[in-house]
């Protein structure tokens, strides 16, 4: 009955402005089904075990993705080992310990500002403070990411921290316990979920970045160790994606790459999801 | 008598050394809590001091304005305006194209989707945020250059199109999350109002909730032009990297490529030239970020 009462023009808005948003809406969800798709069929098929098992050999002409793997991971677990304590003690002194307004205020800008700088002027001021001083290597890159999430760490703590219901930490000073005692067992549990979510979404960005790499981290695709490796330039799968296809145009191998870091994006979103979910029902109940 | 005096002594002292205890672990917590701050500086002190002595020695108006980048010519010219507007013109077209695509998207899920396809494209387009920008560069280079090269009969398709279409899909999660999160936030009750006094549905999303929710549409736009200024690889590998001046179906170069590109092998005076670059993209930055904090405080209040 009403939209019979309608003007035409009305009804027209109604339509064109519908019938857009779906048509948007529609193009967005068509380019994730494409670039899933493309990406897939074209590298799957290239992902051999023995391209996963090797490094690459000239003489064999063999191209084998496991020295950028390894390198991928030892980088992961080097930021994350360093970036954890960081960004977690910053988010505690956040919102447990800072009593000056203009300083928190200061601390946060800091850290918007930080996570808006891109990975290519990380890259730079990297390569003129860590790769100059203790050389192009997987360290170097970890410590320059360790700079480029520290935002990110940091936020997620925060948050989770705002969800520990005041009355627990009122609780245990009443009790008698110190500011130190409060935050390492009652804070610090509370806030578990915010660091695992952080977690996930720092090794997300880890995976996917290169411009801060290329030139802290180099691209050796040497095979070694985790303590020589660190110390030692190495590629991880973005950039050795980029460089098989840039420099090289070996787009198979690229594609293989592309390939397995769709996958591993596809996982981490997941994770990501079901933590967020896990942790969202544990704290209705 | 004396027991009791000794005892408290000794609680006196370990109060004291508890509180130093606490002292020292609020120090502690002071100084992880100014890293970020330490940071900002450490790499704005850093960008400045490498990327000024070149300014000055070729001339902030050569540089700026000089239109012809050779640093390894015979008489070398030191010209970036190429690249300030290669830049700008690739930002300018990614959000001339994405806002819309992204806005649309938004209010759609926003208001219109049912729960569940929501829930579903919300998870394709974080999907689309976390695929490596190194992936979107390398679909680029196998579709969008060979694509724009036999449609529009151009010699050569690694151009500022390939990068602007590159980057409109790269920003696209970015403005769609944060205009969601803006709409989402709207009261209820302007769109129950609006609705009680006749108007439709659509005429409620677009002339109650957008407006009531523009302060974030403007922070996700700014952060779409944030993306899409400081974007590299993905750039690197679609645009050609020729120092041109812009021009849709030229080969150029942005900021962020023109430090990538010669980075590697530079020196002296040409590698000072692309610190001074980085300096200027990062200017470029830092007012992005006070202009999404301006829109971000409006949103909040």
């Amino acid at each position: 009955m009403r939209s019979n009462q309608l003007s035409g023009r009305r009804k027209g808005y109604d339509v064109l402005m519908r019938s857009l948003m779906i048509l948007c809406s529609g193009l967005t969800a068509a380019l994730v089904l494409f670039l899933l798709v493309y990406v897939l069929s074209k590298g799957l098929p290239n992902v051999t075990w023995e391209m996963l098992s090797t490094s690459p050999s000239y003489l064999t002409k063999r191209v084998g993705l496991l020295p950028d793997i390894l390198n991928t991971i030892y980088i992961v677990l080097a930021t994350l080992v360093m970036v954890l304590p960081l960004g977690v003690g910053a988010a505690i002194y956040l919102t447990e310990y800072a009593s000056n307004k203009k300083l928190v205020a200061v601390i946060e800008y800091a850290a918007e500002t930080l996570s808006g700088i891109p990975s290519i002027i990380y890259g730079l001021v990297g390569m003129l403070i860590f790769s100059n001083n203790i050389g192009t290597s997987l360290m170097a890159g970890a410590m320059t990411l360790v700079i480029m999430n520290l935002p990110t760490i940091m936020r997620s703590t925060q948050e989770s921290l705002k969800t520990v219901p005041q009355s627990y930490r009122e609780g245990a000073f009443g009790l008698g316990a110190g500011k130190w005692r409060v935050v390492r067992t009652v804070v610090l549990p509370g806030c578990v979920d915010g660091v695992i979510t952080g977690c996930i979404l720092t090794v997300g960005r880890i995976l996917g970045e290169s411009a801060a790499l290329l030139f802290t981290a180099g691209f050796a695709h040497a095979l070694n160790g985790v303590w020589e490796g660190l110390w030692s330039p190495g590629a991880t799968l973005t950039v050795a994606l980029y460089v098989y296809a840039k420099d090289q145009g070996e787009f198979e191998v690229a594609f293989a790459a592309a390939a397995i870091l769709m996958l591993l994006t596809l996982l981490i979103n997941l994770s990501a999801a079901l933590v967020q979910k896990h942790f969202a029902k544990r704290r209705s109940l | 008598m004396k027991q009791s005096v000794k005892s408290e002594a000794y609680a006196q002292q370990r109060m004291k050394s508890k509180q130093r205890m606490e002292r020292i672990i609020h120090g502690v917590f002071l100084l992880l809590g100014l890293i970020t701050v330490g940071c900002v500086l450490l790499i704005t002190l850093y960008l400045v001091i490498s990327g000024l002595p070149a300014i000055v020695e070729i001339g902030p108006v050569d540089f700026f304005l000089g239109q012809e980048w050779a640093p390894t010519a015979g008489e070398p010219s030191y010209g970036i305006l190429p690249f300030i507007l290669s830049s700008v013109a690739g930002t300018a077209g990614a959000i001339l194209l994405g806002v819309p695509i992204g806005f649309m998207t938004a209010v759609f899920l926003s208001k219109m989707a049912p729960s569940r396809l929501k829930d579903v494209m919300e998870g394709a387009v974080s999907l689309l945020a976390g695929i490596p920008s190194v992936v979107y560069g390398l679909v680029g280079m196998m579709v969008l250059v060979p694509g724009i090269r036999k449609l529009f009969n151009v010699p050569d398709g690694a151009s500022l199109l390939a990068a602007i279409v590159v980057l409109t899909v790269m920003i696209l999660p970015s403005i769609i999350k944060m205009s969601v999160t803006a709409l989402d936030a709207v009261p209820r009750e302007y769109e129950d109002a609006s609705l009680a006094l006749g108007a439709t549905a659509v005429e409620t999303y677009f002339r109650v909730s957008v407006p009531a929710a523009r302060s974030g549409i403007a922070a996700a736009v700014v952060l779409g032009v944030g993306r899409a200024i400081g974007e590299a690889m993905a750039v690197m590998m679609v645009a050609g990297n020729a120092p041109n001046m812009p021009g849709l179906f030229e080969s150029v170069r942005f900021l962020t490529t023109a430090v990538a590109s010669e980075m590697a092998y530079s020196s002296g005076l040409q590698r000072q030239a692309l610190f001074s670059i980085a300096l200027v993209l990062f200017l470029f930055i830092m007012l992005i970020n006070a202009t999404l904090n301006f829109f971000l405080k409006r949103e909040k209040e």
